[in-house]
C-alpha cells in the first residue's frame, strides 16, 4: 500500500531534478527547486521524521526560494528593445560546448554511489550501525535521565549532546553575521559617506590652518 | 504584490497560524516533533511572507533590523549563558540537572490547585528547563539570522 505513495514522490522527485537541470528559464528553475524541496519533505515525512520535513519545507520550499529569486531579480539581464521584461529575460545563454563529456561524468559517479549503496545496511535493519552505535540504551534511558520527557531525538541534541548544539547554533550565528557583512548595506549609507566627506574636508582645513601656522613661525624665526 | 486583494487577504489569515505553529514547535519541541531550529525557520518563514506581501517597510515597522541583528547575538547568550547558569550552580558546563528547583520553589499550598500529589513547582524539572532555554536560544538566534538575511537581499537595489 505504501508503495503507492513512495513509487510516485521517487518518481516525481527523479522527474523534477532533470527538469531543473534541462530548464533554460532561470526563474522556473527556481520554482522547480522549491518543488523538489517540497516532494523531499513529503518524503522525509514517510521517513517518519517530521522535524526533518518541517525544516525541508520552511527552508528548502521557502526561505531558499525566496532568497534565489531575490538573487535573480538583483542580477543584471538582458532587455528588450521596449524595455519591458518579457518570459524570456531569464533564459540561460544556450549552451555551446558539447554534452557528451557532463554526462560520462556524471554517469560514471551516478553508478558509483549506486554501488556504494550496495553495501550499506538495508533500509530498516535492526543491525544497521545507527541502531547499534553508539549505545542503543539512549533510547530506553532518556526517560529516566529527562525526568519523563518522551521525544528522545531533542533529548539527545539539547540535553546529551547539548554542548554540539551549541556549537551549531555559533556556526548559524557565525554565517548569518557573515553574510551581514558581506551583503548589508548601512540603511544611511548615503548619510554616511556625507558625513566622511565632510571629515576630509575638515582634516584638510586642519592640515592647511597647521601648515600656515608653522609657515608663519617659520617667517618669523626668520625675521628674527 | 502589494495589489492583490486576494494575496493579501489569505496572507493576514495564514500569518497567524504560521506563527502558532512555530510556537507549537518550538515549546512543544521536548515532547513532540520538533524544536528551536524547525521553530526558528517557521517563524522567520511567516516573517518574510508578510514582508513579501505587505512590503519591506511594513516588515520592518513589525521586526526593526535594529532590533533582529541584536536578537542573533541573544539567542546565543541564552544558550551559552545556561551553560555557565549550570556551571555557577555548581555543575558542569549545560549539565540541566543543577537547574533542578534553584529559583521560586515551591508553589504555595494556598493557591495550588493543580491536579496531582503536591507541592507543584513554579518552574518544571532541571532537564525541562535546561532543554527549554536553550531551545529558545536556538529559535531565537534561526529567527533573527533568517530575517536579517532576507532584509540583506530584499534591502538591495538591482545592479544596472
Amino acid at each position: 500500500m505504501m508503495n503507492f505513495i513512495v513509487i510516485p514522490i521517487l518518481l516525481l522527485l527523479a522527474l523534477t531534478a532533470v527538469t531543473v537541470a534541462r530548464i533554460r528559464n532561470l526563474w522556473a528553475a527556481v520554482m522547480f527547486t522549491g518543488i523538489y524541496s517540497f516532494l523531499g519533505a513529503s518524503w522525509m515525512l514517510i521517513l517518519d521524521a517530521p522535524d526533518v520535513a518541517f525544516t525541508e519545507a520552511a527552508v528548502g520550499a521557502g526561505i531558499s526560494t525566496i532568497l534565489m529569486l531575490a538573487t535573480l531579480s538583483l542580477t543584471p539581464r538582458k532587455r528588450h528593445q521596449d524595455g519591458h521584461l518579457q518570459s524570456d529575460d531569464f533564459d540561460e545563454k544556450p549552451r555551446k560546448k558539447s554534452p557528451v563529456w557532463p554526462l560520462l561524468v556524471v554517469t560514471i559517479t551516478g553508478f558509483a554511489l549506486i554501488y556504494g549503496t550496495f553495501d550499506m545496511p538495508h533500509f530498516g535493519s535492526p543491525e544497521a550501525p545507527i541502531q547499534v552505535y553508539p549505545d542503543p540504551s539512549f533510547i530506553s534511558k532518556s526517560q529516566h535521565d529527562m525526568h519523563g520527557l518522551p521525544n528522545v531525538v531533542t533529548a539527545v541534541l539539547a540535553g546529551y549532546r547539548g554542548y554540539d548544539t551549541l556549537g551549531e547554533t555559533a556556526v548559524i550565528f557565525t554565517a548569518g553575521i557573515a553574510v551581514l557583512l558581506i551583503l548589508r548595506r548601512a540603511p544611511n549609507e548615503g548619510l554616511k559617506h556625507a558625513d566622511q566627506e565632510s571629515e576630509v574636508v575638515a582634516a584638510a582645513n586642519l592640515i592647511n590652518q597647521a601648515d600656515e601656522n608653522s609657515d608663519g613661525e617659520l617667517t618669523q624665526e626668520a625675521d628674527s | 504584490m502589494n495589489t492583490f486583494p486576494i494575496i493579501r487577504v489569505i496572507t493576514k489569515v495564514l500569518i497567524p497560524y504560521i506563527l502558532l505553529f512555530a510556537f507549537y514547535v518550538q515549546f512543544h519541541g521536548d515532547f513532540g516533533p520538533g524544536g528551536g531550529f524547525q521553530a526558528g525557520v517557521i517563524f522567520a518563514a511567516a516573517l518574510i511572507l508578510y514582508g513579501l506581501v505587505y512590503g519591506l517597510p511594513a516588515l520592518q515597522m513589525v521586526a526593526p533590523p535594529r532590533v533582529v541583528e541584536k536578537l542573533i547575538a541573544l539567542g546565543l547568550l541564552i544558550y551559552g549563558g545556561t551553560g555557565i547558569a549550570c556551571m555557577l550552580l555548581g555543575g558542569n558546563f549545560l549539565d540541566y540537572n543543577v537547574l533542578e528547583h534553584h529559583f521560586l520553589t515551591e508553589l504555595p499550598a494556598a493557591i495550588d490547585f493543580l491536579p496531582g500529589e503536591g507541592p507543584h513547582h513554579f518552574l518544571p524539572e532541571g532537564q525541562h528547563l535546561g532543554i527549554f532555554l536553550v531551545e529558545l536560544g536556538v529559535g531565537i538566534t534561526v529567527t533573527a539570522v533568517m530575517t536579517m538575511i532576507f532584509y540583506a537581499f530584499a534591502g538591495r537595489e538591482p545592479v544596472a
